[in-house]
């Protein structure tokens, strides 16, 4: 990779969007917040991994994915599996019927640890799983779908009935996943006690920084040819495969690089909240995920995580003082950026503040505008 | 797992979860109908349809309330008024929600499906504040109460089979409303060619309206005939949107046979497995069949050819 290269896919602009927002991640935050709402932010942030994923897919992939909470939910439970057995040890466990298996189990009668959970006692594999096995799913479901040519409405309704199915599953199996609680009682992980405000504060950064990892990938992606064919797939599917291009073959990689970043999203959750739950996999919170990115503006990697941050704030801040008004001001925000907003946070940044931007800063270049419309071409 | 059970006990067991298969199949078909005039007809994916639906059932309460207060003579017949009702207010619910928001997002589908689950977030809401979180339940007249022993072991409840007949008679008006009806060779005729269906002076605007509007109103009756069956809560659209998207999908968009045979396929697996299986592993076992299914053959069990 020459220096002509990376500096077309990390632009100046780029470079200067990507420093404003660690500067507000990794010295603003920090410096503003207590510990307690530091370590709600880095709950959001666990959010917007999987609304980059979003943006990939969605944005410049034209692949809408109701399921994302699934490969979250997954990353989070791999992990959360690991955590449960370190906390389980035959000392913590003793006043149970069986000592040595999480307590959940206890309370439902299994006298075993179950065989899929054996390998989760070892951190290699934990570690590897949180990753492997949601990209493995994720492409089973993208292999299986775009091969056959299945898209659009269709794509999203079955992405949605197997986060259906996934909730269902992890509920109904309560002896083996923890039921509706989900995975609680997380205590330390290799031994480092993650409870502790130190260790929040250090999980707080880990976490950021793994999210500037993921945009640098998902920026490289988007710059390289990779990225241009995936949007041309989007505008016009018949075209790139008649030009010879396996279209399969890019919406598949796509989706399991969302996924995967999904994933780490989701175990950088349990780590920092301490618990995982099948509220985070199903039908809803995977809608709730599409509208971060629909708000940040789901062609922007930046825009998106701007657009949790905003609409999980607001989303906290309001179903703390008018819990009702929270359910009308989220169906009014869906339906407010799909008809009036389609490019979001980002969009209205290109349209109103970036030229005034350029203007102040060099006076003379000309304001080139990079807009993509969403919609236009949109079928 | 059939070992413990008799034979006889086998044929009843059967026989029973069938007809509560049956009553399922009558919910999906009533919803499912809706759902594939708009989405098959139209492509529209319309995530507040089983708000719709519970607007419609709603509509049935306070009809309901109203009959038993002011004209108690009158209780056993305040039904038949009430669907009609529930058709009237769900469909003009449709109508406005066509005008203000789907008619602006056509060539979008996906965008369409993120606005119309905005507004079954809204609609879900204003249920709550108005009739309250609590489910309510719908006081039944009484000629629709009791049940059938048809043998000794056998016994089927008079509001499932008021509620199957129901069915049937809705199906058998829809089918005779697309096959027959000018607005149904409309609806068609817009399905199958858009530009010549307006070059022939059919106003495709009007009719894209009148068909959101009618998928809506089956919708309400459909929640109508729910009130028989079971309680109404704000939320309760929410748990069958999903099955009945796949229950339309399973059965190829456009085909209404499709659909119907569809939901009768998904509702007796569901309800027959529900019996020898925990309930939570039918509907996942039933759901993961379909999903594998449509990953093998993505257009469903029937397809109907239309040229593009």
């Amino acid at each position: 990779m020459s220096l002509i290269n990376l500096r077309s896919i990390y632009s100046r602009e780029t470079i200067i969007g990507f420093s404003v927002l660690a500067a507000l991640v990794f010295v603003l935050m920090p410096l503003v917040f207590d510990i307690f709402r530091l370590n709600l932010i880095g709950k959001y942030l666990t959010y917007a991994f999987v609304a980059i994923g979003i943006a990939l897919t969605w944005g410049y992939g034209g692949i809408l994915s109701l399921g994302q909470g699934v490969f979250f939910g997954l990353g989070g439970y791999c992990l959360a599996m690991f955590l449960k057995l370190e906390a389980s040890t035959p000392e913590a466990t003793k006043i149970q019927s069986t000592p040595g298996i999480p307590d959940f189990m206890d309370w439902n009668q299994l006298t075993e640890l179950p065989w899929f959970w054996e390998p989760f006692n070892h951190m290699g594999f934990s570690l590897i799983a949180v990753v492997a096995i949601p990209v493995l799913f994720a492409y089973v479901i993208a292999a299986a779908m775009f091969k056959r040519r299945v898209g659009g409405v269709y794509f999203a309704i079955i992405t949605q009935a197997v986060a259906a199915i996934l909730t269902i599953l992890i509920i109904g199996q309560q002896g083996y996943t923890g039921g509706v609680n989900g995975i609680t009682d997380l205590r330390t992980f290799g031994g480092w006690d993650i409870r502790t405000d130190s260790a929040k504060y250090i999980l707080y950064f880990v976490n950021g920084i793994l999210l500037f990892v993921c945009l640098f990938i998902a920026q490289f992606v988007i710059k390289s040819k990779l990225g241009r064919i995936l949007v041309a797939i989007r505008e016009r599917e018949e075209r790139v495969r008649f030009s010879g291009y396996s279209v399969s073959e890019f919406k598949i990689f796509i989706f399991c690089l969302a996924a995967a970043f999904s994933a780490i999203g989701g175990a950088m959750f349990t780590l920092q909240v301490g618990f995982m739950s099948p509220s985070f996999v199903g039908i809803v919170p995977s809608i709730e995920m599409v509208i971060f990115a629909a708000v940040g503006g789901r062609n922007s990697i930046i825009g998106v995580v701007y657009g949790t941050l905003l609409v999980n704030w607001a989303k906290t801040t309001f179903s703390e003082t008018f819990p009702e008004l929270w359910l009308f001001a989220m169906g009014a925000l869906f339906i407010g950026v799909v008809m009036a907003f389609p490019n979001g946070l980002a969009g209205l940044f290109n349209q109103h503040l970036r030229p005034k931007l350029h203007k102040l800063l060099s006076g003379k270049r000309s304001t080139e505008s990079t807009v993509t419309t969403v919609g236009q071409f949109d079928k | 797992m059939f070992a413990d059970y008799s034979m006889v006990e086998l044929t009843s067991i059967f026989a029973m979860q069938g007809f509560a298969g049956l009553i399922l199949f009558s919910v999906f078909v009533l919803m499912a109908l809706g759902l594939a005039i708009i989405f098959g007809q139209m492509g529209v994916i319309n995530m507040a349809h089983g708000e719709f639906m519970i607007l419609g059932a709603y509509v049935t309460y306070l009809t309901s309330s109203v009959f038993s207060t002011y004209l108690p003579e009158y209780f056993g017949s305040y039904f038949f008024l009430a669907m009609a009702l529930a058709f009237c207010a769900s469909a003009g619910l449709g109508a406005l929600v066509e005008w203000g928001m789907i008619r602006h997002l056509y060539r979008r589908p996906l965008d369409t499906l993120l606005a119309t689950w905005g507004l079954s977030l809204i609609l879900q809401q204003i249920y709550r504040s108005v009739f309250g979180a609590r489910e309510v339940g719908v006081e039944l007249p009484e000629w629709s109460m009791g049940s059938i022993a048809l043998t000794d072991m056998i016994e089927v409840p008079i509001n499932g089979i008021f509620v199957m007949c129901l069915t049937i008679a809705i199906t058998f008006c829809v089918y005779l409303m697309m096959q027959r009806s000018s607005l149904g060779k409309q609806i068609r005729a817009v399905v199958q060619n858009r530009p010549m269906a307006g070059a022939v002076g059919i106003n495709t605007e009007k009719v894209d309206r009148h068909t959101f509007a009618i998928g809506c109103g089956i919708a309400g009756i459909a929640g109508s005939a729910f009130t028989m069956i079971g309680s109404t809560g704000p939320t309760a659209g929410q748990l069958y949107i999903v099955d009945t998207f796949l229950v339309v999908v399973f059965g190829g968009a456009a085909s209404l046979l499709g659909t119907i045979a569809s939901a009768f396929t998904i509702s007796q697996a569901q309800s027959t497995m529900e019996f020898f299986l925990s309930g939570s592993m039918a509907k996942v076992l039933t759901l993961l069949v379909v999903v594998g299914i449509l990953m093998i053959r993505p257009q469903g069990l029937f397809t109907i050819k239309v040229r593009k």
